[in-house]
């Protein structure tokens, strides 16, 4: 059996009041697993990044539990929480959010420098993982010089400095032409998804559902039953939700 | 941490508009807070400059003297009485008043006139030419070689001129540690000479000098000397009593304040905005680093560093520019009343501080206010 990534429970999330109110998350319940390559897909308002948020930590649920490793993440104060994060789980957003007055390489270390570690040494490990996007030779340059998909590599290498063993992604391909999207979630797949690993994204980017190895529908802040899984070449299949998908496509989690 | 402060101080610097900007809001500040308190400390300086030149301990005077320069004459007897005083060492009279001197060219100057006492010479300036004997020569005046010796037309021992239709001649002359305050020429001669040359009313005596036998002494003496209706002030009471008048009663004080916070108000304005800018523009970005796992108490941090960093730097190039402009200016004008003191450098670095205090706060606030689902959402 592959190891539980995340688990969540009666998630309920809603923001306002009264007639204001708008429920995001209707008891959702969600597993993930280590070595698969989950994808959160619907449309605009579904609740897909509301479910991203409640999953990495960033924001409490009104009801519901989110146990990352066996660990209820919202049962953490604020501090350990952050550090949850910063140990366990890696940001890549969707607008990249890189410091346009820092070079690539620190760009990429911020995670190693917000755990304290030593500038010199996060910069090393920083070169490291941008030599593993491609980047080695733009180090030096600020992101502004960068094109879109070396941003999105750049934001990738600062998410995955830090070892997690959780990679958030929230709109990989948002900011980014087809192909390089396309090019973006190839070398995610291929580089960054291992078997220690688990590899959430929320996408309505139907050209990058090939590396899927979960798709779960949200609509109305529900995930819905029907749940969708890549087939070894083109559009995905549909799957009916008696068929394990996990246990058909995600590999077991590496005890090494 | 140390790497935090690193990535807040490059988040800083590396943005060289902001920072240029930051830094010249602190620099004006500080400029315009030191320079203004500076002047006028320079002036407060000067107007006490015959009691930090005759360093007495104690000063004996009429109690409506406000400053040493508008002296009440005292009966003689208020010097026997002084010198009978319990605690006494020694007591001295002290002339100090004005006089006219008429110059070769047949103009007129003024002149502070200082008679010292005729025995002991309490309080003589430090000589750079002459004895301080010839003082008791016939006619002998001791001149001050300071920013205004020149309106003597540079005297030198043995020069004569008129002062108050008497003839003067200079035996000596001295430097000392201030100047006056009101761009007059200084002479030093004996108390006798002094009250006989210049014109004046019943009582001749400006101040009478003591010395107590010793510190503890003081308190009494000050008492025994209010019994007798005089008021009588240490060297540094009376320099206080002279800064108050001109503190509180000229009016300088309250321009001062009102330049001193119209400085602080500009300061603000500039460098809170900015920074403020400096914040929103990065917001985004700090939000995300809330996202990613960075602590609270470390953005704060980060954000405090870099505010003192640029509150730091600063004042330090403020108190430069302004030690530079004063430097420059005292090489043109000899008599240019500005002075930096312990006190301007506090009062500059309270005021950067507050600078500094408030623009972070308003910073870290909106820091604070951000949630990292904000940055999910777009």
């Amino acid at each position: 059996m592959p190891q539980v990534a995340i688990k969540a429970q009666g998630l309920v999330k809603w923001f306002g009041e009264g007639e204001a109110r708008t429920d995001a998350l209707r008891n959702v319940d969600l597993e993930t697993y280590f070595g698969e390559m989950l994808y959160i897909v619907g449309p605009s308002g579904s609740g897909k990044t509301t479910l991203l948020s409640v999953l990495s930590g960033v924001l409490k649920p009104n009801s519901g539990t989110v146990l990352v490793e066996n660990v209820d993440i919202w049962n953490l104060d604020e501090d350990g929480r952050a550090d949850f994060r910063l140990n366990k789980i890696g940001f890549v957003f969707q607008d990249f959010h890189l410091f346009p007055r820092l070079t690539t390489a620190e760009n990429a270390a911020i995670p190693l420098i917000l755990k304290k570690n030593d500038w010199n040494e996060s910069l090393k490990e920083a070169n490291n993982y941008l030599e593993v996007v491609g980047l080695k030779d733009r180090a030096e340059l600020p992101p502004v010089k960068l094109s879109g998909g070396e941003q999105q590599r750049v934001a990738i290498a600062r998410a995955m400095v830090s070892k997690p063993d959780i990679l958030i992604m929230d709109e990989p391909t948002a900011s980014l032409d087809g192909d390089t999207g396309n090019a973006i979630l190839a070398f995610v797949h291929k580089n960054v998804l291992n078997p220690n690993r688990c590899i959430v994204v929320v996408t309505h980017d139907e050209r990058i559902y090939e590396f899927a190895s979960r798709i779960l529908h949200m609509a109305d802040g529900r995930l819905s039953t029907e749940e969708k899984t890549t087939a070894e070449k083109g559009a995905p299949e549909k799957i009916t939700a008696e068929k394990s998908v996990v246990e058909k496509s995600t590999p077991e989690k590496s005890t090494a | 941490m140390k790497s935090i402060l690193k990535l807040g101080y490059k988040l800083l610097v590396n943005d060289r508009a902001k920072f240029t900007a930051l830094l010249m809001g602190i620099i004006f500040a500080v400029f315009l807070i030191m320079f203004i308190t500076s002047m006028f400390f320079g002036v407060l300086n000067h107007a006490s400059a015959t009691v930090i030149n005759i360093g007495a301990t104690i000063w004996v005077m009429d109690p409506t003297v406000e400053t040493v320069a508008n002296s009440v004459g005292m009966p003689d007897y208020v010097l026997d009485a002084v010198r009978s005083m319990h605690g006494v060492k020694y007591a001295v009279p002290l002339y100090s008043g004005a006089a006219l001197v008429k110059l070769a060219d047949g103009t007129y100057q003024a002149v502070t006139v200082i008679g010292l006492d005729d025995t002991s010479l309490l309080g003589r300036p430090a000589l750079i030419e002459g004895k301080i004997q010839d003082i008791y020569a016939q006619s002998g005046f001791i001149v001050v070689r300071d920013a205004e010796f020149s309106k003597l037309e540079n005297p030198h021992i043995g020069s004569e001129f008129e002062l108050n239709d008497n003839r003067a001649v200079i035996v000596g002359v001295a430097e000392v540690a201030t100047s006056g305050l009101y761009g007059i020429p200084t002479l030093y001669t004996t108390y006798q000479r002094a009250v006989e040359y210049i014109p004046n009313p019943r009582f001749t005596i400006s101040y009478v000098l003591v010395e107590p036998k010793s510190a503890t002494d003081i308190t009494q003496i000050k008492q025994q000397v209010e019994r007798l209706g005089y008021r009588a002030l240490t060297k540094n009471e009376f320099m206080e009593r002279t800064a108050n008048f001109f503190i509180y009663q000229t009016g300088g004080g309250t321009n001062m304040l009102i330049m001193t916070l119209i400085s602080f108000m500009v300061g603000l304005s500039i460098s809170g905005q900015t920074f403020y800018t400096f914040i929103l523009e990065n917001l985004e970005r700090f939000g995300a680093l809330k996202a990613i796992g960075i602590k609270s108490r470390d953005l704060v941090g980060m954000i405090l560093f870099q505010a003192t960093f640029t509150a730091i730097t600063g004042y330090g190039l403020g108190v430069g520019f302004c030690v530079l402009l004063i430097w420059l200016a005292k090489l043109r004008l000899p008599s240019y009343a500005a002075m930096l003191t312990y006190t301007n450098l506090v009062i500059g670095f309270v005021m950067v501080a507050i600078i500094a205090g408030i623009s972070s706060y308003f910073g870290i606030r909106r820091v604070l206010q951000i949630e990292p689902f904000d940055i999910f959402r777009g």
